[in-house]
């Protein structure tokens, strides 16, 4: 498996290499020999059988390199990149051992290595402006647009001295314990000063957001832990940037120009470009939020303003040099809760997607192109004691530093940081890209080891990304670290977890105490009077709240599972199979209902969209005879499902215009399922006992097929399933469910009219037809005659009988159920009720 | 209200050893204390209007019921008292302290099934036992009630919570089985996954800082 797998790696990455080759312009030198391989090799696509000539005239198809290759060569990147991750994940094996940025790697430093065998120049490398200004924001907008904002507030602190005071402790330490090494004379001769070693320490000691969320995706650690690596990774960038820029400034002004001032002046300027590049990130997620709420009328554009503002604000913060990191992080952080309230729930599910898409595109290209640009001999100094102490010293004052700083936090910390997370934080603690573009963009001419610094770097970071990436994952489980688990969420926990946020603030309140809860109260209370009001619809501000989000989840959650059940199974089987507690007589009933909101909701995924899986749940619909009706009865019942775009195409809008309204049905029809299912749970009792007593009478009147078994009791029944969607029902009739057959005597009529949407479904259709209900089942009661024509009319109700009707009946009643719309009411006399 | 006299010092050390506070914490609350009651030794419902910042508290009753329930505050009987002192006040507060992970691990047992008897209490209006699907519309009325929702919202949300509470609770149901409330075990089990001894603290500083939260 493992050698089979990994001969396929490598055959595909020959072949995507062959290909690359061919179609790259390795040297100018090369083109012509190039490009009738090239010409062959696209020979199917428009260019085939053109001839690249000079000769004069008119051609009719030109062959034009030049002209597409800048961008051409970058997709054939980015499509190597991705058939490697497929390539990657064809064994299961290889990628829960070794992560997948490691792998990336490894990819890169192959395919660097035959691109410099057939060309010996390394023409693509990881340049900073690139990776600055197209890889790094995608990946750092989804880390704050998905950021869990409260674990990440809560902990703040705790990031914000990691992220601060730990690196400039590594930064200082590493570069001073260079230089201090240097100075014996172990490193031979370098032509370096102290400065050049803190710049050099300053651009090593950043743990890397790339690296980290790469590699700790993969290992699960619980979300306390992961928070706190992760925003260090995040937040550390405004001192990475400050220390870097203020050595770097030094470095060239010269160690001996510099003043008291200029040391004053770099502290202060770490609080300006930190807080000010926050400071625009939230400007800009406001401008965001305040956009999208003004979007409703070009719902189509809606996503991009997500993109294009965040992006905006990265610039911004770059343009006025502050923290660009931090105000793209900021600016996800701030933003994701209005704009996730203001936008479209399939703008929501765009966004999302294309923001993942995105930042693993990016976080892809990155790694590979870190192994690729490593392929480059003119690069490479080796100094073995440099390197070697380098790798030691960031990992000893790494380690230092989180139990130092550890012990001081857990003095105020309640959540205790133990000594496994310390491990595993230390651990964590990942250089990568970020490290890797700053050396690069160091001037050769002001720092002479800029060639040592560079390769150092790259082993620093093939260090921590792959050693440490792939031992990370055996250390967490061999420390038996919190994993995080993934469960559901749970209505009651949000519901005591809102209760603990008041209850907390109220005894902050009382007691006089100014703590997280106290902040917390007066924000969510400031947010929901100003910054709501301001930034979110009229619609979202009623419906934001996060209790009913949780149980309109769930709802939705349990609809798509009776849908994908009910498909797995093949057939409309799920209507029967028992998945609720359910007082056992009720069941055929409930799962008449069941079956139509799940189905409902099957039909309307196309307009929820609530995420791929819907998606995919409705793909898969197998062609059954009863799934046939079902559809049928839908399609002629209940909602209709959206026609397929009629002709009109447009760019601008998507049809949606039953969307929202279904949508809010559905809601309320999972709501009201989800309370049918309840009750007898809960009056369960009261009813079994009566409905045994009236199986009592039953027996007893067995001969006498006009007997009248508690009708009021049935009436309601029959009332309450029918009258699904008024208000009017008193919950303690509605709770009364049981099989109400139709009575024996005139079964011909109840048959055409009146049958009861909770006909036995376990039984055949044909026993029905000929045998009458008392000798056919021991379970159904014998409705009374009132309970028959008690049926409230209208049309209303009607329409939802008969389709259900249907299902229970023979297929060839299939066609029936247009007719039966009209026809069989006639037969019933006007409500009485 | 500064030149309220302070508490006599044997007194402070037996609240010291009652409640678990440090001397300085139970000075600084006992300062609120009277800044809430305008002095008195006694603290009646009314106190509690003094403070604006928990006026838009959606559970505020409850809360401030809490602290007159008899049985948070140690007596064996149901129902409220009209009063308190602050002795009765200091207990209620120290079911939020924080528990330091060097107690014995019965302690901390304890202190967590405190805590949650504590919640659960508060839940429990009626004290029964029981938290009923009526008990539960209510507070999950009260909890949404900022958010302008209609009641059928709040009731059918308390219908689910309740089912899921069953489901968790006694799983498959028998046909004739009924669930007609949560009762303190369950409550448990709902709450097995939330960490009670981590959410569920208020940090009490040493620092007075009534000034600056009116």
């Amino acid at each position: 498996m493992e050698r089979g797998s990994s001969g396929c790696v490598a055959r595909c990455v020959s072949l995507t290499a062959l290909a690359l080759l061919l179609c790259c312009p390795v040297a100018q030198s090369s083109e012509a020999e190039t490009d009738p391989h090239s010409h062959t090799e696209h020979g199917g696509s428009s260019h085939g059988g053109s001839h690249k000539g000079n000769e004069t005239g008119f051609q009719i198809v030109t062959f034009r390199w030049e002209h597409v290759q800048a961008p051409y060569v970058i997709a054939l990147w980015i499509l190597v990149a991705s058939l490697g991750k497929i390539v990657f994940h064809l064994s299961e094996k290889v990628t829960s051992v070794v992560p997948e940025s490691a792998l990336l790697i490894v990819l890169g430093l192959i395919l660097g290595g035959i691109v410099w065998a057939a060309d010996h120049t390394a023409s693509f490398t990881l340049t900073p402006t690139v990776f600055f200004f197209y890889l790094l924001p995608p990946i750092v907008l989804d880390a704050g647009y998905f950021m869990p904002n409260r674990h990440f507030f809560g902990n703040l602190g705790t990031i914000l001295m990691y992220a601060v005071i730990g690196t400039v402790w590594n930064a200082a330490t590493t570069g001073l314990s260079l230089y201090g090494v240097f100075l014996t004379g172990i490193m031979g001769d370098l032509k370096a000063n102290l400065l050049e070693f803190l710049l050099f320490g300053s651009l090593i000691a950043a743990v890397d957001p790339v690296a980290v969320l790469a590699v700790f995706e993969e290992v699960h650690v619980n979300e306390v832990l992961f928070i706190i690596v992760f925003g260090e990774s995040l937040l550390n960038d405004a001192v990475t940037v400050v220390l870097y820029n203020v050595f770097n400034s030094f470095v060239e002004v010269g160690p001996g120009n510099i003043n008291g001032l200029d040391y004053f002046k770099g502290i202060v300027s770490f609080f300006v470009v930190s807080l000010g590049g926050a400071a625009v990130g939230v400007i800009f997620a406001f401008i965001l939020s305040l956009v999208t709420r003004f979007t409703k009328h070009v719902r189509v554009i809606e996503p991009g303003f997500v993109f294009v503002i965040s992006y905006l604000s990265y610039l911004t913060a770059d343009m006025l040099s502050l923290s660009s990191i931090l105000a793209i992080t900021f600016c996800g952080i701030c933003c994701q809760k209005y704009v996730k309230a203001n936008l479209c729930e399939q703008s929501i599910t765009t966004v999302r997607y294309a923001m993942k898409m995105l930042a693993s595109g990016a976080e892809t290209i990155i790694f590979m192109f870190l192994g690729i640009s490593a392929v480059n001999p003119e690069i490479w100094t080796w100094n073995t004691a440099f390197i070697l102490l380098t790798l030691v010293f960031i990992s000893v004052y790494r380690v230092i530093g989180v139990v130092i700083q550890t012990w001081i936090l857990n003095h105020y910390r309640v959540v205790q940081l133990e000594i496994i997370d310390q491990v595993v934080m230390s651990y964590g603690g990942l250089r990568g890209a970020v490290a890797f573009a700053l050396v690069v963009l160091l001037d050769r001419d002001f720092v002479h080891e800029r060639k040592l610094f560079v390769s150092t770097t790259i082993i620093v970071v093939y260090f921590t990304v792959i050693i440490q990436g792939l031992t990370i994952k055996p250390l967490v489980k061999w420390l038996k670290v919190k994993r995080s688990q993934h469960k559901e969420p749970l209505l009651n926990e949000k519901l005591h977890g809102r209760a603990f946020d008041h209850i907390l603030s109220a005894i902050e309140d009382i007691s006089g105490q100014i703590g997280h809860n106290y902040l917390r109260d007066k924000w969510t209370n400031f947010d929901r009077k100003y910054l709501s009001k301001i930034m979110m619809r009229k619609s979202a501000q009623i419906s934001r709240d996060k209790i009913l989000s949780v149980f309109r989840e769930l709802n939705l959650k349990d609809a798509i599972s009776y849908v994908s059940e009910g498909e797995r199974k093949g057939s409309l089987a799920f209507i029967r199979s028992s998945s609720d507690v359910n007082v056992d007589f009720t069941g055929p009933r409930h799962y008449v209902v069941d079956s139509s909101v799940s189905a409902v909701l099957r039909e309307s995924t196309s307009d929820v969209c609530l995420d791929m899986q819907a998606i995919e749940n409705r793909a898969k619909s197998p062609k059954d005879r009863e799934e046939i009706i079902t559809h049928h009865m839908l399609q002629q019942h209940l909602y209709k499902p959206r026609k397929r775009y009629r002709l009109n195409y447009s760019r601008h809008k998507l049809a949606r215009s039953e969307g929202e309204k279904q949508d809010k049905e559905i809601f309320q029809r999972t709501m009201k399922k989800r309370l049918e299912n309840f009750k007898p749970t809960k009056l369960g009792n009261n009813y079994t006992t009566k409905f045994r007593n009236m199986k009592k009478e039953r027996a007893a009147k067995k001969k006498h097929s006009d007997a009248v078994p508690n009708g009021r009791l049935a009436t309601h029944s029959v009332a309450f399933h029918v009258n699904k969607d008024s208000e009017a029902e008193d919950p303690a009739d509605g709770g009364i469910s049981f099989l109400i057959t139709p009575a024996s005597n005139d079964s011909d009529e109840t048959r055409s009219g009146i049958e009861n949407p909770s006909f036995s479904n376990e039984e055949d259709q044909s026993i029905f037809q000929m045998i009458p209900p008392w000798i056919s089942n021991e379970e159904t009661v014998i409705p009374s005659q009132r309970a028959r024509l008690q049926i409230p009319r209208s049309p209303n109700n009607f329409r939802r009988l008969t389709p259900l009707q249907l299902s229970n009946r023979s297929i060839d009643s299939f066609l029936l159920a247009d007719i039966s719309d009209e026809h069989p009411l006639s037969f019933l006399p006007e409500s009485s009720m | 209200m500064g030149s309220s006299p302070s508490l006599p010092a044997w007194e402070i050390r037996n609240l010291v050893h009652t409640t678990g506070f440090t001397s300085e914490q139970i000075e600084i609350l006992h300062r609120r204390f009277l800044h809430l009651t305008d002095g008195k030794p006694t603290m009646c419902r009314d106190c509690f209007d003094n403070i604006p910042d928990l006026e838009c508290n959606p559970i505020k009753s409850r809360i401030v019921n809490a602290f007159f329930d008899r049985r948070n505050l140690g007596l064996q009987s149901n129902g409220t008292v009209d009063e308190i002192t602050f002795e009765n006040f200091l207990t209620i507060l120290s079911f939020f302290q924080h528990m330091d992970e060097n107690h014995a691990k019965e302690d901390l047992e304890y202190y967590k099934m405190e805590k949650l008897q504590f919640l659960f209490r508060m839940y429990d209006t009626n004290g029964d036992g029981k938290i009923t699907l009526e008990e539960l519309r209510e507070i999950i009325d009260e909890l949404l009630s900022k958010t302008s929702n209609t009641e059928k919202t709040s009731s059918s949300i308390a219908d689910a919570a309740m089912m899921e509470a069953a489901n968790i609770c006694v799983g498959e149901m028998e046909p004739d089985q009924q669930y007609d409330g949560i009762t303190f075990n369950d409550f448990l089990k709902i709450m097995q996954d939330i960490k009670i001894e981590a959410k569920m603290h208020v940090r009490f500083l040493n620092m007075d800082t009534t000034a600056i939260c009116k």
